[in-house]
């Protein structure tokens, strides 16, 4: 096991931290050794970057990579159905880069395809204790088993793929502790979006977050998923949960997770990896549970997120001119008006998918509201599974028949409608009821109105038309 | 990597927070090349609608159009992790943003790309914003060696910046290249790695 690198209690953060620095500057830059390395068809031009330099490729025993960005989500879909070349060539790209440079790749037709935040800690490639990092803001995800996480852009991808390492200075930690109860009918999406609402959209810039408290200790690792996820939603590069039996069992005879003797002590290991009791943060935030209630975002970032019983705010009401502004421009963009209550909100469009929100527990949240129930008219909803293993899953236990049967589309895995690269996307002026991460201005196609959502609140929107208050639908 | 040059520049503000990365290069046009000319892309749907007309967006005003510094409020370049936003500001001629606070994953890839990115405290980038509206397409001042910035009324503002990212941006340094150099460190680190982590 790594020997503690320094006295007195460290975080969870830290003791990551130090069992990977390699080389530590005086000029307050460590080199970070990288145990995993996530690529998607979004990393061409990190390829691009390490062959005009004459470079091969570290470790390709540690990079896993899956195309999840620019595939279609239609059944039958293939490679060379995608229409558009410049799409198809990102894709066919990674399967020639896998190729040449030979490391792991569940392509487009392999069951264990999927959203790359989905794949990693479903195969079991993602795991405590390690650094794990991806071309794809949304790295943070992987946060949830207890790993130090984080998004890259393609020259540092380039610079991992050509020697495993990083350089970074060490970012400040925040803990956010969340105690008491969640209420019914409350998803780990409402906690994100609750947390992001109070600290901002750039409240956790410069930090790492663990996220602690009985609530999110009570959560199953796909609700911490969805939490880290948005870790970059909040400003902050990484979040992370302290291992725990939850993490061990969600682990355990996971494809690529240890085995045997190395499984032991693996989990030997993990159980050391918790923030000690007296470790100090830089920063604590703490939430009640109990406070939380469905949220929905109603502007153009999500820190503009309120509980469904809130209305529309009004810019007047700001005395902060910035935020006055952005709150005007937001609803213009929206086309909302101050004081409408969001549970007035009329929806066009649902979309249950992303890595925020994919995984077979959203899945089943969603059908919950949604079995026995019909899509509103006028409304199209789909359903987009986070990988083709989850997709089977739901199909296993007849979730894809109850979506079918209300009037959902059942889809085949990928980004889809969250970033809309492959085509499916939310028209100009549409609003759409959305479980992915971000209500950016034309995140889902230009002009396109997103709302953010948990997967049971999408659900209840579908089949009423509009944001509900899904506590209303599961007491029913 | 280019070394960062002083700039006595147009500067455009951008007045409001949040600036993401979607906003900065739309995700349709993260397929192209990196020679297609990240330029043309920047701010495209602020700058363009449907049809390609321009729309009431700072830089398409003439006297924003020679544009080489932005100053914008909070968390600029925040959300998606594209480099490709900090090709479309480099493209387009932009050659240092100034800002209360910046994305953190923007922040590392404007770095290996040149782009100077200075934080400064919000009064002080209200401070600047004010005195750019009051006189359309005046400049700037970046003085990097000195860690200034002067405002378009004359009013100069130190900034702080690490060390490591100064001497990067003063010199031009190749990152790769120095990690590359320390193969061996490397090396011994991973040997360490698989004796105490074995199932990694």
């Amino acid at each position: 096991m790594p020997q503690s690198q320094s006295a007195g209690p460290r975080t969870l953060f830290e003791k990551i931290w130090q069992s990977h620095a390699v080389v530590e500057r005086e000029d307050g830059q460590t080199l970070l050794y990288v145990d995993r390395h996530l690529v998607h068809d979004g990393s061409r031009r990190a390829f691009e970057i390490l062959a005009e330099r004459g470079l091969k490729m570290a470790r390709p025993d540690c990079t896993f990579a899956v195309p999840d960005h620019y595939v279609p989500t239609t059944s039958g879909r293939s490679v060379g159905a995608i229409a558009d070349d410049e799409a198809r060539a990102m894709v066919t790209s990674l399967t020639r880069n896998a190729a040449e440079h030979g490391f792991t790749l569940f392509d487009l037709g392999d069951v264990r395809q999927g959203i790359v935040h989905v794949m990693g800690p479903e195969q079991g490639v993602s795991q405590p204790g390690m650094i794990i990092v991806c071309g794809d803001s949304h790295t943070s995800t992987h946060g949830a088993v207890g790993a130090l996480a984080w998004g890259i852009g393609s020259s540092e991808v380039a610079h991992v793929l050509a020697t495993q390492t990083l350089w970074q200075r060490k970012p400040r930690t925040l803990r956010v502790t969340i105690d008491g109860t969640l209420g019914p009918g409350i998803a780990a999406k409402d906690v994100i979006l609750a947390i992001i609402a109070r600290i901002g959209a750039a409240g956790g810039v410069g930090h790492a977050i663990e996220y602690a408290g009985s609530a999110i200790r009570a959560l199953p690792v796909e609700g911490r998923l969805t939490i880290c996820n948005m870790s970059i939603e909040a400003g902050a590069r990484a979040g992370l949960i302290a291992p725990d039996d939850a993490t061990c069992q969600y682990l355990a005879g996971r494809p690529y997770a240890p085995k045997g003797a190395q499984w032991d002590q693996a989990l030997a290991y993990w159980r050391s990896l918790p923030s000690d009791p007296a470790a100090r943060f830089d920063r604590e935030v703490s939430l009640d549970a109990a406070d939380i209630a469905p949220m929905v975002t109603w502007g153009n970032s999500p820190e503009d997120a309120a509980p469904i019983s809130a209305r529309v705010p009004d810019p007047a009401a700001y005395d902060n001119v910035e935020r006055r502004d952005a709150v005007r421009r937001a609803l213009d963009y929206m086309g909302l008006t101050p004081g409408t209550p969001l549970a007035d909100i009329a929806v066009d469009r649902v979309f249950i998918g992303s890595c925020t929100n994919s995984r077979l527990d959203d899945l089943r949240a969603a059908a919950t509201v949604a079995n026995g129930r019909k899509v509103a008219a006028g409304v199209h909803a789909m359903v987009v599974p986070g990988s083709e293993l989850i997709r089977e899953a739901a199909e296993a236990e007849g979730l894809d028949r109850i979506f079918r049967a209300a009037g959902f589309e059942w889809r085949a895995a990928g980004c889809s409608m969250c970033v809309g690269v492959n085509g499916d996307l939310v028209a100009a002026g549409q609003r759409c009821a959305s479980t992915s991460n971000r209500n950016f201005v034309g995140r889902q196609g230009p002009g396109a109105r997103t709302h953010l959502v948990s997967p049971a609140m999408a659900a209840a929107a579908a089949v009423t038309g509009r944001f509900t208050d899904v506590r209303r639908l599961l007491a029913n | 990597m280019q070394a960062f040059k002083n700039l006595d520049a147009v500067a455009a503000p951008i007045a409001r927070p949040n600036v993401d990365t979607d906003q900065i290069v739309p995700a349709r046009y993260l397929r192209k090349p990196r020679n297609a000319g990240f330029g043309n892309f920047l701010f495209h749907d602020l700058r363009l609608d449907k049809d390609g007309r321009e729309r009431d967006f700072i830089l398409n005003k003439p006297s924003y159009r020679d544009a080489k510094i932005i100053v914008a409020e909070r968390n600029f370049g925040c959300g998606s992790s594209r480099e490709a936003a900090v090709y479309a500001l480099w493209d387009y001629g932009i050659r240092a943003v100034v800002a209360p606070s910046f994305g953190d994953i923007f922040f590392g890839n404007s770095l290996v790309n040149g782009l100077l990115l200075v934080v400064l405290p919000a009064a002080a980038v209200t401070a600047l914003i004010g005195a750019l509206e009051a006189k359309p397409g005046a400049r700037m001042g970046v003085d990097l060696a000195a860690q200034t910035v002067t405002g378009a009324d004359g009013k100069t503002y130190r900034f702080e910046i690490d060390a490591y990212r100064k001497r990067c941006m003063l010199e031009g340094l190749d990152e790769l290249a120095f990690t590359l150099s320390q193969r061996d460190a490397i090396k011994a680190f991973e040997a360490r790695h698989a004796t105490e982590m074995p199932w990694v």
